[in-house]
């Protein structure tokens, strides 16, 4: 395949996956913004612009952080590059430049949902929470349209890889985040594994949880309360929850192997390989106590870091080869 | 009901003779329409035009930020030609590429014809599409124009007759293919009735043509597009997807150790076969337009040493300029010693100066053409321009009269077309497409254009044209 349409397949389900994770985000704000509490409101609505790197461009252009602005600016502007409606755009840009080597079911699902999208800014949108559906939605469709129609050759590796990269990425960095919102403000009181049911940070985990989907696994998995340590353990080791950082590095490592290469020493993917393997073995074989030990800030910021690197072995082995 | 009604005094309808009967070949299709409510066609319409914008049929025209893509209209009433016509026109279409490519091996070699006198020399190699590094180089069975589409028009008298010939990268083929497919799909019924000629395997074909033209063993073939700002983009990645192969852009390829490669994930793959979809002067940067980011340097020479096919060839274009157009049927009794089947449009050649009078004068009944033009920008419809801008022209023409060529206002046939108030007259023209290779090929049927416009002639995309499906039936 060539290297720079395994480049636009990589980076269009990295923004779609963005996209996707990003509206998570904004729902679960949006959920605790309208909660009858004053305390941490105006944090929680910094989160997304924090989380996506953009609170400077949002202070740049907006002198008040409300929910109205946040959700116009992170949902709809164009001209934020990180907003919903951009990874909309620049994953559409990088299917028609594909378009050749995905499915007309596939085209059809992403164009049509730039097609609508791009109407928005302009008429508006009926509710924030259709928009938030709609997006998810859409995302669910085109992965379906993928995994239901796309051949499994080295397309549908590269589409799959850039979900899971990105997915890691996304769920680290909301972990991180919230985790931050949390802790300082109870760091006397009550420590990241102390129960948080009787507390409003019960509302902060539980929106966590729900943002990535995992609000009924956690049930399911532990027939507990919430706490912190526990949601740490789930979101980060559990190979069993989807949006997990075990599971989306468990299937960076079994997509790996299966994109065409040379043999042995001549693959360009060893390097890749090896450091998917390595941060994979790491979480198969790694316990809370040992994350918490270290700080989950830390530990996150460590993960990230690993990520970027793989994510950056990734380009220079297929992306941007000879 | 749908009042049917004929077009203007002196031109060809598609579907009705004079009398306002129908022709014999539309009866079925006439009888259909006329069961037809005009809300049901109406839904029919809408359904087409959201399946394209779905699909994503798509073409960008250049200059227009804000509609920067736009979908090409597409009309429902299909343009039908009887299989006694296609049988006419199929064996003038393969006389004329074949003369044409005939034509391009001789003034890269023994320049015969310009020796016979039939062509002044000055005309072929002072051209500006003339490629002096194309002189002596011998292509794989001599083919040059692997790709031809040849712009057809019927005049008033029935007649077909040439507009021009196009052998650069003609396109317009995928819409020949998407208006049929749409087509079965919103009126299956309609297909039970008439015996339409198959166009579906055109890809197939297409495939077979170009890895013809190299002499590797299982050659590898790509499809070079400028990219997805192009105009015709969305043909290019349609057609490289139906043949199966890979879309490249200049960035992706590269040249080593005398060969052509592709950058891939597994590394650098040889590459045998380019269709490229980009002009003659952006394909080198190092021989050609040095600003031109869309190419690959190099190409050229390896193009030289035989080890890159380039579809079509480096150079056609003198053969497709409007300078050279005249000559065709020349070419075809030179070399094939045939009489031509398919005719010219009467042409005056500016250049010569009893030809420029006549121009000058008339300019206001002619169609005033830049040689080099293309897309219908750079002409002069006379009857449908004012005086001003009649009087404008002849200042340009007079400033550089080699440069433009004149013909009658043609009488473009016209067919039944939805518009506004129901259904009226458009004119039409039609472009099939020939492939040569091992043998020519073509599918029966070719792109029909429509200018939308009322009385308008020019069927462009680029100046508000739409495309028909072209129904050829078979005998």
């Amino acid at each position: 395949m060539l290297s720079r349409t395994a480049a636009q397949l990589y980076w269009l389900s990295r923004y779609l996956e963005r996209a996707e994770n990003l509206v998570r985000m904004l729902d679960v704000t949006h959920s605790l913004s309208l909660l009858p509490q004053t305390r941490g409101a105006l944090t929680e609505l910094a989160a997304p612009l924090a989380v996506t790197g953009s609170l400077d461009a949002f202070h740049a252009s907006h002198t008040k952080l409300d929910a109205d602005r946040l959700f116009n600016f992170m949902a709809l502007d164009l001209d934020n590059p990180t907003s919903v409606l951009s990874c909309l755009k620049f994953a559409r840009e990088n299917a028609h430049a594909v378009r050749g080597q995905i499915t007309a079911e596939m085209w059809e699902a992403i164009n049509a949902s730039w097609l609508e999208a791009r109407q928005m800014p302009q008429r508006g949108i009926p509710s924030v929470s259709a928009f938030f559906d709609w997006v998810k939605e859409r995302s669910h469709l085109f992965r379906g349209a993928t995994y239901g129609t796309l051949q499994r050759n080295d397309a549908y590796c590269f589409i799959r890889l850039g979900t899971f990269i990105e997915r890691a990425d996304n769920t680290a960095r909301l972990l991180d985040v919230k985790s931050q919102l949390i802790e300082p403000a109870h760091a006397s009181l009550m420590p990241v594994d102390a129960p948080a049911e009787s507390a409003p940070d019960f509302y902060a985990w539980s929106a966590l949880l729900r943002s990535l989907s995992a609000f009924e696994a956690y049930h399911a998995a532990y027939r507990d309360s919430l706490d912190g340590r526990r949601v740490t353990e789930l979101l980060i080791l559990r190979p069993d929850v989807p949006r997990s950082l075990r599971a989306c590095c468990d299937e960076i490592r079994l997509i790996l192997p299966q994109i065409e290469a040379a043999e042995g020493a001549l693959d360009a993917g060893r390097h890749v390989k090896q450091l998917a393997g390595k941060l994979a073995v790491q979480l198969e074989y790694g316990s809370v106590d040992e994350i918490l030990a270290l700080g989950l800030h830390d530990w996150l910021t460590g993960f990230l870091a690993r990520s970027a690197r793989i994510s950056e072995a990734i380009s220079q082995a297929y992306l941007e080869a000879a | 009901m749908h009042a049917l009604t004929l077009p203007a005094q002196g031109h060809y309808d598609e579907m009705l003779l004079q009398s306002g009967a129908i022709r014999p070949h539309y009866q079925p299709f006439a009888s259909w329409l006329h069961a037809q409510t005009p809300e049901a066609l109406a839904k029919k319409r809408a359904e087409a035009d959201l399946l394209f914008r779905k699909v994503g049929i798509t073409f960008a025209v250049y200059g227009d930020e804000a509609g920067a893509e736009r979908l090409i209209p597409f009309d429902t009433v299909p343009r039908i030609v009887s299989a006694s016509e296609w049988q006419i026109l199929e064996a003038g279409l393969r006389q004329r590429v074949t003369a044409l490519n005939r034509f391009l091996w001789d003034i890269y070699h023994d320049h015969e014809i310009i020796k016979a006198g039939l062509i002044p020399a000055e005309q072929v190699f002072a051209n500006a599409q003339y490629q002096p590094a194309m002189q002596g180089l011998d292509l794989p069975h001599g083919i040059y124009t692997h790709i031809t589409g040849v712009d057809l028009i019927r005049h008033a008298d029935g007649g077909y007759y040439v507009l021009e010939d196009n052998l650069r990268v003609p396109s317009g083929v995928s819409y020949m293919l998407e208006n049929r497919k749409m087509m079965m799909r919103l009126f299956p019924e309609l297909f039970a009735q008439y015996p339409v000629a198959p166009v579906a395997h055109y890809p197939t074909l297409l495939l077979n043509t170009l890895r013809h033209a190299s002499q590797a063993d299982n050659p590898t073939v790509v499809v070079l597009t400028p990219g997805p700002f192009n105009s015709a983009y969305f043909e290019h990645a349609f057609l490289a997807q139906q043949m199966g192969v890979e879309l490249v852009e200049g960035q992706d390829l590269f040249v080593k150790d005398d060969h052509l490669y592709m950058r891939t994930t597994v590394g650098p793959q040889r590459v045998d076969v380019v269709y490229r979809r980009i002009d003659d002067a952006f394909l080198d940067p190092l021989a050609f337009r040095a600003d031109s980011m869309l190419g690959v340097p190099g190409l050229l020479s390896v193009y030289k040493q035989g080890n890159v096919i380039l579809a079509n060839a480096i150079g056609t274009g003198v053969a497709d300029d409007k300078s050279i157009y005249p000559y065709v049927p020349d070419m075809v009794r030179f070399y094939l010693g045939e009489e031509p089947i398919l005719h010219n449009v009467p042409t005056w050649q500016c250049r010569k100066p009893d030809e420029l009078d006549h121009v000058l004068t008339h300019m206001p009944d002619l169609v005033v053409k830049e040689v080099h033009g293309a897309g219908g920008y750079g002409m002069l419809v006379g009857p449908a321009s004012t005086t001003a801008e009649v009087e404008d022209f002849r200042e340009r023409v007079r400033a550089n009269p080699s440069n433009y060529i004149a013909q009658p206002t043609l009488c473009l046939s016209s067919c039944p077309t939805f518009v506004e108030s129901g259904i009226a007259p458009r004119h039409i023209d039609l472009r099939p497409f020939v492939l040569t290779g091992r043998e020519i090929s073509m599918v029966a049927g070719g792109l029909t254009r429509v200018a939308l416009k009322a009385g308008s002639l020019v069927v462009n995309s680029s100046q508000g044209g739409g495309t028909k499906d072209t129904w050829v039936l078979e005998g």
